[in-house]
């Protein structure tokens, strides 16, 4: 054969695996994993490179489902970017819609009313119960137990998402928040449903217990794998159920207290080990402790106006300045920066997606542990790829 | 024990499995083409034009503004004025739109076109069974496609549409009112002019 024929440097690199005293011994396999695995909850793939069953090597690669968010909502104006957020993490439309709507009430100094501050929190924390009874839902199917959980998770999922219709007119894409209230008034009647179905969540979350937590299985599934260390976590920027897991106490519900969050009596679950298992006990804890919010802000919320009377929908321009809102959205830190200068669009947009930056651990987690756990890790990391990719 | 979670979970499936054949609790879907949910009031698709009346060109109240157009995130909307005028229900003459095309393939159905009429002109739909093999000719929907009777509206949006029409009702009472008012006072200018003139009394405020 002509050695002078070009060949092509390997896509994949192939690592020498050399033992204790330096001597070659084989070689390590790479495997990229997705981004068509339906683990991978969308379009996301791992490089890894295997030790036999292994993984000595872990290479996120993500931006298979770039919309180019940011540019666009630059482009368009403040209130036309609204909707496009609804599809950023299309589990939490509503967290989504808040987050933004904070950002650009602190950017124009529009307060919202009473009302729209107590249906801000009932949606979010219904937002809350849709994302962590679908994790766990996920979580169960990674990890082989394919359907049952998922289906159960599904159906409790149909009650909120038939809430969210009646309210917004859309299941997921709620596109409800406005700058300065919300667009729709809730009725009586949706309270009334809403207490029933958050009545009725005690008793999914107590079946769901007993099908889940105590099983040999999941225990032997997550117990022990992809530690998360704290220090690690911290210094990463890891935020929401993942860092909270880890054992620090760090929620922004607590810290910056947005809204009207400090009306209200609830804790924050915290996790020991920072393994999958606290990770999947931090979410159910932490659906507990929603329903409690919500019984609190569904007996209390007051009559009023749902706008400020100050808000535009045409027309509005905010005066030149920065802002940034964050909110405790079910994944974690939802923040939205933007820049304005004086103009009906912003100058500068940027999301701080929690999916991407909990992904940023996904390596120091998984090294040392085997194929079919990083399926499972990735599973607890919760991610939306709407989100990561943007 | 060992296994005593499996088992514990397994009782609850089967709660679940059997609780499925009689529970209407947990039959929890419909058989759709011949069951149908009910469409909830505040659901929403794609927009539609509305019109008063029964002439979908004379009633429409859209007065190509273009308003809409702007605002629309993806884009979705044409608007071509038209060169002629129509009164619309308040009488005054406003603009009528040549061209209103949507392009639902592109339309998000956020609702936003809704918000930012002020003329009430454009709401939005519930029928979602619009699958079509033809992107262009069965999705781009024209202006005659779209215009839908204000009873349409009604009949899917039942509330909101009455407080739109009181809406409505009351601005024309307030602008019928105003042209009374005006007209009134203008005759009343009149006579007063007519018959003011042949005493021609002294008037202290122009005479200065």
């Amino acid at each position: 054969m002509d050695s002078t024929v070009y060949a092509p440097e390997s896509k994949y690199e192939i690592l020498p695996k050399a033992n204790a005293d330096g001597a070659a011994e084989g070689e390590l396999l790479e495997v990229a994993m997705g981004p068509h695995h339906p683990s991978t909850h969308g379009v996301f793939r791992m490089d890894v490179a295997l030790d036999g069953e292994q993984v000595v090597k872990l290479k996120p690669v993500f931006g298979y489902l770039h919309r180019n968010h940011e540019k666009i909502a630059e482009n368009t104006t403040y209130l036309g970017s609204m909707p496009y957020t609804d599809r950023l993490d299309y589990f939490c439309s509503m967290t989504n819609n808040w987050a933004y709507a904070l950002s650009v009430e602190k950017l124009s100094g529009l307060q919202p009313p009473e009302r729209a501050e107590y249906i801000r929190i009932i949606t979010a924390e219904l937002t809350r119960l849709v994302n962590h009874t679908c994790l766990v839902g996920f979580l169960l199917q990674d990890m082989g137990a394919l359907g049952t959980p998922l289906m159960y998770a599904f159906r409790e999922r149909e009650t909120i998402l038939d809430l969210f219709e009646a309210l917004s007119g859309s299941r997921l894409m709620c596109n409800y928040m406005r700058f300065g209230g919300c667009r729709v008034d809730l009725s009586a009647e949706w309270i009334g449903q809403a207490k029933t179905a958050v009545e009725r969540y005690p008793l999914f979350l107590d079946a769901f217990e007993k099908l889940l937590t105590e099983n040999e299985i999941l225990i032997a599934r997550t117990q022990g794998i992809g530690v998360l260390p704290p220090e690690l976590a911290v210094n990463a920027g890891i935020t929401g159920p993942m860092l909270r897991a880890s054992g620090v106490n760090y929620d922004i519900r607590k810290a910056d207290r947005y809204g009207i969050y400090d009306r209200f009596n609830f804790r924050v679950p915290l996790g020991d080990h920072g393994d999958v298992y606290d990770r999947y006990m931090v979410r159910l804890l932490e659906m507990r402790e929603s329903l409690k919010i919500l019984d609190q802000a569904l007996r209390d919320i007051p009559d009023g106006p749902i706008m400020d009377p100050k808000a535009k929908i045409r027309g509005f321009r905010p005066k030149a300045g920065e802002a940034y809102g964050r909110i405790e959205g079910p994944k974690g830190e939802l923040g939205f920066y933007l820049i304005s200068d004086g103009s009906a669009n912003p100058y500068r947009y940027r999301v701080r997606p929690p999916s991407l930056i909990n992904l940023t651990v996904l390596e120091d987690m998984c090294l040392g542990e085997t194929v079919a756990d990083v399926v499972v890790i990735l599973g607890s990391v919760d991610i939306v790829l709407g989100e990561v990719d943007r | 024990m060992l296994g005593e979670g499996i088992l514990k979970g397994m009782a609850e499936t089967a709660r679940n499995f059997i609780g499925s054949y009689h529970d209407p609790e947990r039959l929890t879907t419909v058989e759709f083409p011949e069951k149908r949910i009910p469409a909830k009031q505040n659901a929403r698709n794609f927009p539609f034009l509305v019109y008063d009346g029964v002439d979908p060109d004379m009633g429409l109240r859209c007065v190509a503004c273009q308003i809409c157009e702007k605002e629309c995130p993806p884009q979705c909307i044409y608007i071509v004025k038209d060169a002629a005028k129509k009164p619309d229900y308040l009488g005054k003459m406003q603009f009528q739109p040549k061209v209103f095309d949507i392009d639902v393939s592109v339309c998000m159905s956020c609702q936003i076109c809704v918000e930012v009429c002020p003329f009430e002109a454009i709401k939005m739909d519930t029928d979602f069974e619009l699958s079509n093999p033809d992107r262009f000719g069965g999705l781009l929907q024209d202006k005659h496609r779209l215009s839908r009777p204000n009873e349409y509206y009604h009949k899917i949006h039942p509330t909101e549409a009455s407080e739109v029409d009181a809406r409505l009702a009351a601005e024309k009472a307030k602008a019928e009112a105003k042209a009374r008012a005006d007209a009134e006072a203008k005759a009343k200018a009149a006579a007063a002019a007519s018959t003011a003139k042949p005493a021609n009394p002294p008037q202290p405020a122009t005479a200065k």
